[in-house]
């Protein structure tokens, strides 16, 4: 157990390297800050100098050397920007990204798992075969034309929901939460449905999909002919088989909702972490990218690591292949 | 009888005037850098600031310059400007306002490691003659000064002293920015709270020196990225006012009863600009430069159908222009405004007098996401050109791609934006544009379009004090400019913004700044 796990933590530290190298590699090519830094009044001396401060006239293996030996240890410097610390910057955007990754989550959950259970049972009525078409539409429509509709109709048209930010915020230490204002809440409703649309049909159709596979198993069968309501059967014993794969893939695709909030973000004008992300394109503000790529894929780095050692754990198999050496084989 | 006792009710909440606070909330298309005016030399971030804080002198809203925080000023000699202060004016936590915060700010302004320091450039060193009276040195005669002012805010002394902010937020040292969240003005209105990307509340300021033309109690700054988001948000009722609104929509926000468009068009010039070295960077003519012949220029200039430019690309919204700046610039000259004539058979001809008939390729380099519909008259003055018999290569990118080759030169063509800010003079075009390179001059001659007697010219206006032997000298500049067609100049570009009928009234000028503290609410 301790090889494996300490071949999982090099492997995922092998990852971030990459992705730091990446993100570094992309910055170079992506323009020149200074330009945009300063107003058209700026001499040439001011340019250079501007230049010299931000480090941008060392030597390319110097550059990088520095960023990954700052941010092993949470240091991404300063925007070049608004002239704060990235970390800090993105601190503070953390918890409305999370926040509505927490209710796109909670609705994929509450709306999938009984649309799919219902489409499982009644797979030849018409609407279960209604709504297998509509989860088609859900997974090809792309986010932002849904949440552009959405902001016409309920905020436009109906007045219903504000259109965008985030409402009042309350702040409990260093985290702010809207979950405790009206405005608040009130304003996580439509891009929270936005940002969960994706996640809700996949919910469904892999509930679905487990909910078929299970209800044709023996215990399923015997449990019929023992007379059980269907109720019972359906819900107790069929569903409960399911959920291991549900949980599995809710947890992996937190990472891809923390990612892809950057869409919702924009259009929502959420202020989390991809909004800043887009801000920091806009004006060429390379630590800021770099941070928000490294923060995201550690995000992903550490949730697959995890789902992979919770695994290990559980099947003690793969534990014995990664001693012989051989879990790559798997 | 019911009715009747609640409208006294509501007239009598209205007079203690609780119920009946203004608030106008405004929805930016972007946020500001930070609160410290010295950390981003951004025209829009100094805009909003302006709220909170102010400089020596102010412009009207008729760009004029009028005293601000300093009641008069005289020369004392060619580089000493001697300003006599307003009395008896408070910042927002109540401390006076003396020469003392006056010399702080400058000093702090033009340190080295601000990024502000460009905006006044000629700098050389303040005075403190008395606490209500600074003498402020220049390099040498610089007739500017005032324009740059304008731009230069002031901040309190003892309160920078209290939270080490007497230098500007510097990465390089490690200074941490109190004053990226904190500010403390003179201005009409104070930051009540600040929640970058999400927030910014604004309250009036009671205690402001001037009598306040504007009734608002709060604004409320929100910045909103998507275009399309903003519209809702103004059709929707959740903000009253957008400096920023979408061409392309406003045929429905004026469709709107409640929602009035105002719309004119900005200080910023646009205009294409020629590379002139001695070879084209992206060219089937290897061995020479065509642009190099003013009537290969000329040619290119009488191509252009700058009314169908006007209708198609700019939605009938731009203004065309022959001078390279706005009428609202000293140095604007209306004889120069005047267009060549659209003529695409003299244009054929002179690129054939030229040595071109069956026309040349080059590269055009324009951007994605800079000038107000630029893709779009990108592509239509392509079309044109090619029709012409020329062969332009339309290199269309972000600006963060295609502004570093732009520095280097790697282009043929680019189109450009000028806008003259924050100084508002044509100097700034003149000196960091036309100007050959060298020394501070011609930091944006990218493409060696410098001229001689132009160069001498911009010099001479640089250290004259009297306008009105200096702006004959811009003029004269910008004269020789047009004659060489240096450059082809296209429109000042269109800007609108959209109010909702709580607004009774703002004030609109062509720098686009939106001028809250001229604004009455109903």
């Amino acid at each position: 157990m301790p090889v494996f796990l300490l071949k999982r933590l090099l492997n995922a530290a092998g990852v971030m390297l990459a992705v730091a190298f990446l993100a570094f590699l992309i910055f170079r090519f992506v323009g020149d800050p200074v330009e945009l830094m300063l107003n058209e009044q700026a001499s040439q001396a001011q340019r250079d100098e501007l230049r010299e401060r931000l480090g941008l006239n060392k030597g390319f293996v110097m550059q990088f050397a520095t960023f990954v030996g700052n941010a092993a240890r949470g240091d991404f410097g300063i925007s070049y920007r608004n002239q704060q610390e990235v970390f800090t910057l993105i601190a503070e955007r953390f918890p409305a990204t999370f926040e509505l990754v927490l209710v796109a989550t909670f609705l994929s959950l509450a709306v999938g798992i009984p649309l799919g259970v219902y489409t499982a049972i009644r797979r030849d009525s018409f609407p279960a075969k209604l709504l297998q078409f509509v989860s088609v539409l859900g997974v090809s429509l792309p986010s932002f034309a849904l949440g552009i509709l959405f902001i016409l109709l309920f905020s436009v048209t109906l007045r219903w929901l504000p259109a965008f930010g985030r409402g009042e915020v309350v702040q409990l230490g260093w985290w702010s939460t809207g979950f405790l204002t009206s405005s608040g809440r009130l304003a996580l409703i439509l891009p929270g449905i936005t940002l969960s649309l994706f996640q809700i049909t996949l919910v469904m159709r892999l509930v679905r999909a487990e909910m078929l596979e299970t209800l044709r198993a023996d215990f399923i069968r015997f449990a019929r002919a023992r007379g059980l309501p269907a109720r019972a059967v359906h819900f107790r014993h069929a569903l409960r088989n399911c959920l291991m794969p549900v949980i599995t893939v809710t947890g992996l695709q937190i990472g891809n909702l923390i990612a892809f909030a950057l869409v919702t973000e924009t259009v929502f004008q959420w202020p989390g972490m991809g909004m800043l992300f887009v801000q920091a394109v806009t004006f060429v503000d390379i630590p800021v990218m770099a941070a928000y790529l490294i923060v995201v894929s550690f995000i992903f780095v550490t949730l697959n690591t995890l789902v992979d050692l919770l695994y290990a754990f559980v099947d003690p198999r793969l534990r014995d292949d990664a001693i012989a050496g051989a879990a790559n084989a798997r | 009888m019911k009715t009747r006792w609640l409208l006294a009710a509501a007239a009598a909440l209205a007079l203690t005037g609780v119920a009946d606070a203004k608030t106008l909330k405004w929805g930016a298309s972007r946020e500001i850098a930070s609160l410290d005016p010295y950390s981003f030399g951004e025209t829009f971030t100094l805009s909003v600031l302006n709220h909170v804080y102010e400089g020596l002198v102010r412009y009207t809203g008729d760009l004029k310059i009028e005293p601000a925080l300093a009641e008069s000023w005289e020369t004392v000699s060619p580089t000493v400007w001697r300003f006599k202060l307003r009395k008896g004016v408070k910042f927002h936590n109540g401390d006076p306002f003396t020469a003392d915060d006056v010399i702080a700010s400058l000093t702090r302004v033009t340190d080295d490691d601000s990024p502000l320091k460009g905006n006044l450039p000629a700098y050389k060193g303040a005075k403190k003659i008395d606490d209500y009276t600074v003498d402020i040195e220049v390099n040498g005669p610089y007739p500017l000064l005032l324009n740059d002012l304008t731009n230069i805010y002031i901040l309190d002394k003892k309160w920078m002293e209290a939270n080490n902010a007497l230098k500007p937020t510097d990465s390089g040292k490690g200074v941490k920015g109190y004053a990226t969240d904190n500010a403390n003005g003179t201005g009409p209105f104070a930051i009540e709270s600040r929640r970058a990307d999400s927030k910014t509340v604004f309250v009036a300021n009671k205690d402001w020196w001037d009598k306040p033309k504007h009734n608002i109690d709060r604004i409320e700054f929100t910045p909103i990225t998507s275009a399309s988001t903003r519209v809702a948000a103004m059709l929707s009722g959740e903000i009253d006012f957008t400096n920023v609104a979408p061409l392309q929509d406003l045929p429905r926000l004026s469709a709107s009863s409640d929602i009035k468009v105002l719309q004119t068009n900005e200080l910023r010039s646009v205009f294409f600009a020629f590379n002139l070295k001695n070879a084209l960077y992206e060219s089937d003519v290897k061995d020479k430069n065509p642009f190099k012949d003013i009537r290969v220029r000329e040619a290119l200039y009488r191509a252009i159908d700058i009314d169908a430019v006007q209708k198609r690309a700019m939605r009938g919204l731009s203004r065309n222009t022959g001078a390279l700046v706005a009428p609202a610039i000293p140095g604007y000259e209306p004889s120069q405004d005047e267009r060549l004539p659209f003529d695409l058979d003299g244009a054929k001809k002179l690129l054939a007098a030229a040595g071109y008939p069956n026309g040349f390729s080059f590269q055009m380099n324009c951007q994605s996401d800079s000038l107000v519909n630029e893709e779009e008259f990108c592509q239509a003055v392509a079309s044109m050109w090619s029709r012409a018999g020329l062969k332009p290569n339309l290199s269309m990118g972000p600006r963060s791609q295609q502004t570093p080759k732009r520095v280097k030169g790697d282009f043929d063509v680019i189109s450009f934006g000028w806008a003259n800010e924050p100084m508002i003079d044509a100097y700034s075009l003149l000196v960091q544009v036309v100007r050959s390179k060298s020394g501070s001059g011609g930091v944006f001659n990218w493409g060696e379009w410098g001229d001689a007697k132009i160069d001498a010219l911009v010099d001479k206006a640089g250290v004259e004090l009297d306008n009105k032997k200096r702006i004959p000298m811009m003029a004269e500049a910008l004269a020789i400019a047009k004659k060489e067609h240096l450059f082809i100049p296209l429109h000042q570009q269109p800007m609108a913004w959209a109010m909702r009928n709580t607004i009774a009234s703002t004030v609109q000028a062509s720098d686009n700044k939106p001028r809250l503290w001229l604004t009455v609410m109903k």
